[in-house]
């Protein structure tokens, strides 16, 4: 089947599209896109986490059908060139990635995060990303990476 | 996965007939349990039909009934004002089921129709006779930790996974469907089926049955009601057992209530028999064991989860007092 999609504000189409496949494979095997990683196929691990109609969901639990004229926003679309989104930034600086195969999941996890919640508490924050997991079990950094971005995000917002 | 044919329905009778027409064919809406079982294996379609068109996403109130729409989504319905404020109970046990992708993703009718977590009945490797009808059930001589010990048979020993379903029972809610013969109010109670000598069928639904909606009847009872989900980890996993109690006191003396359980069960599990325990009587220590105790009643455990007949007594009693604000 033909599957017509916005992806990061890009009109996209794929073609010869089996019925079978996820949107997280043709994320990765049709359009070039591999930030979204694929570790359990079952929903279990987050590493797989888009935008989906502006919520996170687990691309490899969507049917290729199901985003038919759906928009998809990855991790490949929250920076601005070089320009790396705060949560990004606060990744790197805190120390946050070991192996990075979770990494992207949980940049988009935490970057929906901030955009409801701009401060929020510890639970909050682990509340909100209990759908990622990572194996490398990175998850103090993890949290600390989060803070860090909520701090830059308020010290931003009065810079304007 | 086989190879299937998509399909999408562009309005309820549309949907209807899409699957109707086609022993083999299924509705899907967010996906989260049907593709996972098709990944598996453990279940096979030669249709999907797409309902998210359809324009049943709507949560309103009014004339005593809050309605929610079968294709609202877990995370909206959870986080829903009057469904926070009229039906606590509902609310906690959506906010507290799977992940926030996931919620974001499934709706209300699909977490109704999850299937089973039994290991034996995702693994396409073992018997299992809900899969199966007549292959056997590995689970009650095996690894039968999560699984029920109420409402089994000797075909079947599957616990129920849904959260939600054990709220809903607890509120009297009742399931408004359009199938092939026409529309249907089930009330929640005879919505799910226990699995009997027929663990294949899991509801009352006849093929081609959409669910379109809930109704949930707004009452004190429901308005002061409380979910507690117990589970190995603190967040993200399957209920150990869990309660879903809704509480109208009148002074100290109970004027109407609800109990439900989770985990323990085939299906989603009212006890009124520990319901008529606690009805018209003062709420206290001694009345709330007795509650418990009746709620287990005829109880059947396993090798390896005995331990769920007092955890979900113990549960109980801590919702009855915080509830019911009993020291
Ligand atoms: C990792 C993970 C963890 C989870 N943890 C929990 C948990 O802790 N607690 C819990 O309760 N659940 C949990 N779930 C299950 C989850 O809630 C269900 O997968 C979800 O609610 C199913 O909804 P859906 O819309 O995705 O259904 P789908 O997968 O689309 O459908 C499920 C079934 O319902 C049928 N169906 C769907 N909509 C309709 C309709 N309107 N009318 C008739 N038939 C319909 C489909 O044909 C299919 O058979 C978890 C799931 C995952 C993947
Ligand atoms: S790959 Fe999608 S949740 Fe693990
Ligand atoms: S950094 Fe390796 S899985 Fe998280």
């Amino acid at each position: 089947m033909r599957v017509n999609v916005t992806i990061n504000g890009d009109q996209r189409q794929a073609d010869d599209v089996w019925e079978g496949e996820s949107l997280l494979y043709m994320l990765r095997e049709r359009l070039g896109l591999p930030g979204s990683k694929n570790a359990c196929e079952q929903g279990e691990c987050g590493s797989c986490t888009v935008y989906l109609d502006d919520v996170p969901v687990c691309a490899c639990l969507v049917a290729a059908g199901q985003c038919q004229g759906r928009e998809v926003r990855t991790v490949e679309g929250l920076a601005a060139g070089d320009d790396l989104d705060p949560v990004q930034r606060s990744f790197v600086e805190a120390g946050a990635v070991q192996c990075g195969f979770c990494t992207p999941g949980l940049v988009v996890a935490a970057h929906d995060l901030l955009r409801r919640v701009p401060e929020p508490s510890d639970p909050e924050i682990r509340e909100a990303l209990a759908g990622n997991l990572c194996r490398c079990t990175g998850y103090e950094k993890i949290l600390d990476a989060v803070r860090l971005a909520a701090t830059r995000q308020a010290s931003g917002a009065e810079a304007r | 996965m086989k190879n299937f044919e998509y399909a999408r329905a562009n309005n309820p009778a549309d949907a209807v007939r899409l699957v109707g027409d086609r022993p083999g064919a299924t509705f899907i809406a967010g996906g989260t349990d049907l593709l996972n079982l098709m990944k598996d294996g453990a279940q096979t379609h030669d249709r999907i039909v797409d309902v998210n068109g359809l324009a049943l996403t709507d949560i309103s109130h009014g004339n005593g009934f809050l309605r929610v729409g079968a294709l609202a989504r877990m995370a909206d319905v959870g986080a829903h004002r009057a469904v926070r404020e009229k039906f606590p109970v509902v609310s906690q046990a959506l906010l507290a089921s799977a992940s926030p992708q996931v919620r974001n993703m499934a709706s209300i009718g699909g977490n109704l129709l999850q299937r089973t977590r039994c290991g034996y009945f995702r693994d396409t490797g073992s018997a299992c006779n809900k899969r199966i009808p007549g292959s056997g059930c590995p689970a009650i001589d095996g690894e039968n930790r999560g699984h029920a010990v109420l409402g089994v048979s000797d075909h079947c020993i599957a616990a129920h996974p849904s959260d939600l379903a054990v709220s809903l029972i607890a509120v009297d809610a009742v399931v408004l469907t359009n199938g092939p013969h026409g529309e249907r109010r089930i009330p929640f109670g005879d919505f799910h089926l226990a699995p009997g000598d027929t663990p294949e069928r899991e509801n009352v639904l006849t093929h081609g049955e959409l669910i379109v909606g809930l109704e949930l009847p707004l009452t004190p009872a429901a308005a002061k009601s409380q979910y507690l989900k117990l589970r190995d980890r603190a967040t993200f996993e399957f209920a150990v057992v869990s309660v879903a109690a809704a509480l109208d006191l009148r002074g100290r003396t109970v004027n109407d209530v609800r109990l439900a359980f989770g985990g323990i069960a085939t299906k989603p599990w009212r006890s009124t028999d520990a319901e008529a325990v606690l009805r018209g009587r003062a709420l206290d220590t001694a009345t709330i064991d007795a509650a418990g105790r009746a709620a287990v009643h005829g109880a059947i455990p396993r090798a390896h989860n005995a331990f769920k007949i007092d955890l979900v007594q113990r549960a109980l009693s801590r919702v009855l007092h915080e509830l019911g604000g009993v020291r």
